[in-house]
């Protein structure tokens, strides 16, 4: 009896596996191929429309902007996946960039070592992300304040300080200095721009910590059901307050290399950044009620994104200024192919 | 009023992959029904398809003689049709009569009649016994309550047939004497009830005709008064269940107890109490629901304010402020909220497997390989029948994700293992294997502790019971003066310890 019985069971499980083989390779399709198709062909239509399109310089200019909102978005991967948001981040750079320009001017009228002095910028850049971020995850997890609320509130307050600080107008860096600060933003590095590496660095970085550490794990459980990662074990609150310290990091590197762009830092710095960051990741697949996500696909939802203001920059189809009704057709268009079933 | 379903033929597949096969059998008005089986049995699947929720792949079901499909569960409920789920379909914001009424709201014009919705929910709430008010908040409810307004729910609604999957999962006897005698109103009524339960000593004693089905198969339908338990379960796994419980070893009470709780209390919850674990040694905790001694142990494990009393292991003082220096300490615990608190059911196998473990398979990076190894092992070592060990915990059976469940607090290697509920919602042949594992953790020596609310696995696996009430230990069972009547009686206060 039970040996006639036997190859049913196996029978079935082999049906399942390829069912859930298929399940698999659908969604791997559309999750995860997605954004990097829609990439590919958004290139072949700039290349059609505009020959300079393809060109290096093009790309590398494109790329070189993508870094500052690409590398924020690495850091708001993990804030995203593990059920989070941030609001205040283009805030913050603002504030961040003024508040180091102000630094570098007045350690500059001190200390004759220009480089030392930029240096010392570039470090209080990453002290202050990092503290605003420690801030935000500790009144997150320890005052149990939404991080919607907690964000939102310090989203008005960041700029309010810098609009502040900068009178109403602009905080500028003294002339001799954006000289010497000026090949962080514009200097290359085997034909590709400083940013550009530092974008992939940070990129490569995020990769390995979610995929293959034991804090990426964690940032993917608690996003997955919070509550089972608390009754296993994980320390849900400093894995939490660690999210927004990376991405508080990521938003300070991202500033240290934006500031020499322009030299100066006023109300508009960073406008409207959190939403260019937050739909990177969106369009890149990770999953806005938390749980899963690739770093890789937000890499490729920033350039994505850029790509269309590029090309729309390139050609004369649609106005330029329509390029953020077309981002947002792509960020609704993507979301309605990577939606669950309910 | 009543009326005769009949199931002719029924096959269902998802996919590629058949559920159910060919099933055919009739119900009569005014009988009530057990539905037994083992998880993945197609039990669900085949009331989901009486209910509108699935339509089979072939074959009908016919009521009164007459052919029906129906789209929606919408479309059943007008039909007389009603299922009421495990994991109760209410909204916690609304009030009792809104949930009531939701989607069948009574209108006068454009406003709803909010007088004659709340009279009949009132008349309904009556007839069933429930205790709640029509403007009570659903979410403010006790369990036991929410069912009874379900059951409600479906009166105003006309019900001929009456669905309950699993109804007593999470009520205290008393409350379950309150549904069985409802369960009988309703037959007198001339309702069909389909009573799905895992419970067999529950089926014997509500049921009329008991329908057994087995891989999405129908295996028989008799009278329940000529089928005993024994042959019930013997019919549900296909081979006589000659025995569900490990013999008991010997403990012994000499030497320093792995883990001693003194005087502890948790805010609202439990009133100092204390109790001594030893090597080996297999703990019951008896009582019923809201007895607090879920919440005991969160507050042992720091997920609840604990305000007094000490914890030893090992002879020493613990400080155990939250699971994660628990399971440093070697003690861990399984919840009973196995969705919600114990597996992340959307994640792969493996993932669960190594949550509370990372730091084996860390150096300096994960290695998804040696998780993938580790999760082989468990497979094995635990029995777990997994079809795609590459698929999501969901994908597993009650009975399997409970396993794994089990497989994954014990990573850790716990010198204490805490047992909340454990064979909630797993078939008897799962059932049996968790017992006979936990035994085997106890001759290794561990101390086991098994919360549960069937006092029959406590009394079959248990060496000592120890029973709560209202957050208090009102007793201390040894394992030869254990019997449900001895636990019934302290869990409800009809005699005290000092007796």
């Amino acid at each position: 009896m039970p040996s006639a019985q036997e190859p049913q069971p196996n029978e079935a499980e082999g049906q399942s596996a390829r069912a859930s083989a298929r399940r698999r390779l659908g969604k791997f399709d559309l999750s995860s191929q997605g954004p990097i198709l829609g990439l590919i062909l958004l290139a072949i239509v700039g290349t059609a429309l505009n020959s300079d399109f393809a060109s290096l310089a093009n790309w590398m200019n494109v790329l070189t902007r993508t870094s500052f909102i690409g590398i924020i978005a690495v850091g708001m991967t993990f804030v995203i996946i593990s059920g989070g948001i941030d609001l205040s981040v283009g805030s913050m750079v603002a504030l961040i960039a003024g508040s180091i320009i102000l630094v570098i001017n007045s350690l500059a009228t001190h200390i004759d070592a220009p480089v030392l002095v930029v240096i010392v910028g570039m470090m209080v850049s990453l002290m202050m992300g990092a503290a605003f971020g420690t801030m935000h995850g500790l009144l997150i997890t320890k005052g149990r304040i939404e991080p919607f609320i907690v964000t939102l509130g310090t989203l008005g307050t960041f700029r309010a300080v810098l609009t502040w600080l900068a009178d109403g107008g602009a905080i500028t860096l003294d002339f001799g200095l954006s000289q010497t600060y000026g090949p962080v933003y514009y200097g290359t590095l085997l034909g590709i721009p400083i940013p550009v590496w530092v974008f992939l660095g940070v990129a490569i970085i995020g990769t390995v910590l979610l995929r293959r550490t034991a804090f990426g794990r964690y940032v993917q459980a608690i996003g997955s059901n919070e509550q089972v990662a608390r009754y296993a074990a994980v320390d849900v609150d400093r894995v939490k307050i660690l999210t927004y310290a990376f991405l508080g990091l990521c938003v300070g590197i991202a500033t240290l290399l934006y500031v020499p762009r322009l030299g100066s830092a006023s109300p508009t710095t960073g406008l409207l950044w959190e939403l260019e960051a937050i739909a990177a990741v969106i369009v890149g697949g990770t999953s806005f009620k938390g749980g899963s996500g690739r770093v890789t696909g937000t890499v490729i939802g920033a350039i994505l994104l850029s790509v269309i203001g590029n090309i729309l920059n390139l050609t004369s189809i649609i106005s330029v200024h329509l390029n953020a009704a077309v981002q947002g057709i792509v960020i609704i268009s993507v979301a309605f192919l990577q939606r669950r079933r309910p | 009023m009543g009326l005769a379903v009949e199931f002719h033929g029924i096959a269902k597949d998802f996919g590629s992959v058949r559920v159910l096969h060919d099933v055919s059998f009739r119900l009569e008005a005014g009988r009530v029904y057990g539905l037994i089986g083992e998880n993945g049995a197609g039990k669900s699947t085949l009331m989901k398809i009486l209910a509108g929720y699935h339509e089979p792949s072939a074959g009908a079901v016919v009521i009164d003689g007459e052919p029906v499909s129906f789209a929606s569960s919408r479309e059943a409920e007008e039909r007389g049709i009603v299922m009421v789920h495990q994991e109760l379909n209410l909204a916690d914001a609304l009030t009792v009569v809104q949930n009531m009424f939701l989607g069948h709201e009574i209108r006068k014009g454009f406003l709803l009649d909010e007088k004659t919705m709340a009279r009949q929910a009132e008349a309904a709430l009556e007839s069933v016994g429930a205790h709640s008010h029509p403007d009570d908040r659903v979410g403010d409810l006790i369990v036991a309550e929410k069912q009874l307004v379900e059951i409600a729910k479906a009166q105003v609604r006309h019900t001929r047939v009456l669905i309950l999957d699993e109804p007593t999962a999470s009520l205290t006897p008393n409350e379950c004497e309150h549904l069985f005698s409802l369960i009988a109103q309703l037959r007198e009524e001339g309702i069909i009830v389909l009573y799905i339960s895992h419970k067999l000593d529950e089926v014997e004693r509500v049921t009329d005709e008991v329908i057994v089905m087995r891989d999405g198969h129908f295996i028989s339908q008799a009278k329940t008064s000529e089928t005993s338990r024994s042959r019930m379960a013997a019919l549900m796994v296909g081979r006589e269940l000659s025995d569900m419980y490990p013999p008991k070893r010997p403990v012994s009470d000499a030497g320093e107890p792995l883990l001693r709780v003194e005087d502890v209390s948790v805010a609202g919850w439990a009133q100092s109490v204390s109790f001594s674990l030893m090597p080996g040694e297999i703990l019951g905790f008896a009582g019923l629901v809201g007895a607090g001694r879920t919440e005991l142990f969160e507050g042992i494990l720091g997920l609840r304010p604990r305000s007094s009393g000490r914890i030893l292991m090992g002879g020493k003082d613990v400080r155990m402020g939250d699971p994660r220096a628990a399971a440093r300490l070697g003690l861990t615990y399984l919840s009973e909220d196995r969705k919600g608190k114990g597996l992340h059911v959307g994640r792969v196998l493996s993932d669960n497997l190594t949550l509370l473990d990372l730091k084996t398979y860390t150096h300096p990076f994960l290695s998804p390989r040696e998780e993938r190894a580790a999760l082989d092992r468990a497979v094995d070592e635990f029995g777990i029948r997994v079809g795609d060990r590459d698929g999501l915990a969901s994908s597993l059976s009650g009975g399997n994700q409970q396993k794994l469940a089990i497989a994954k607090y014990l990573a850790p290697e716990p010198h204490i293992f805490v047992l909340d509920e454990p064979t909630r919602g797993v078939d008897v042949g799962a059932k049996r294997d968790i017992y006979f594992l936990i035994d085997r953790l106890a001759a290794e020596g561990r101390g086991i502790i098994v919360i549960s609310s069937e006092l029959v696995e406590l009394i079959g696996l248990c060496h000592r019971v120890i029973v709560m009430r209202d957050g208090r230990v009102t007793a201390e069972v040894p394992a030869d003066r254990l019997s449900e009547e001895e636990l019934l009686s302290h869990a409800i206060g009809t005699r005290t310890a000092a007796e």
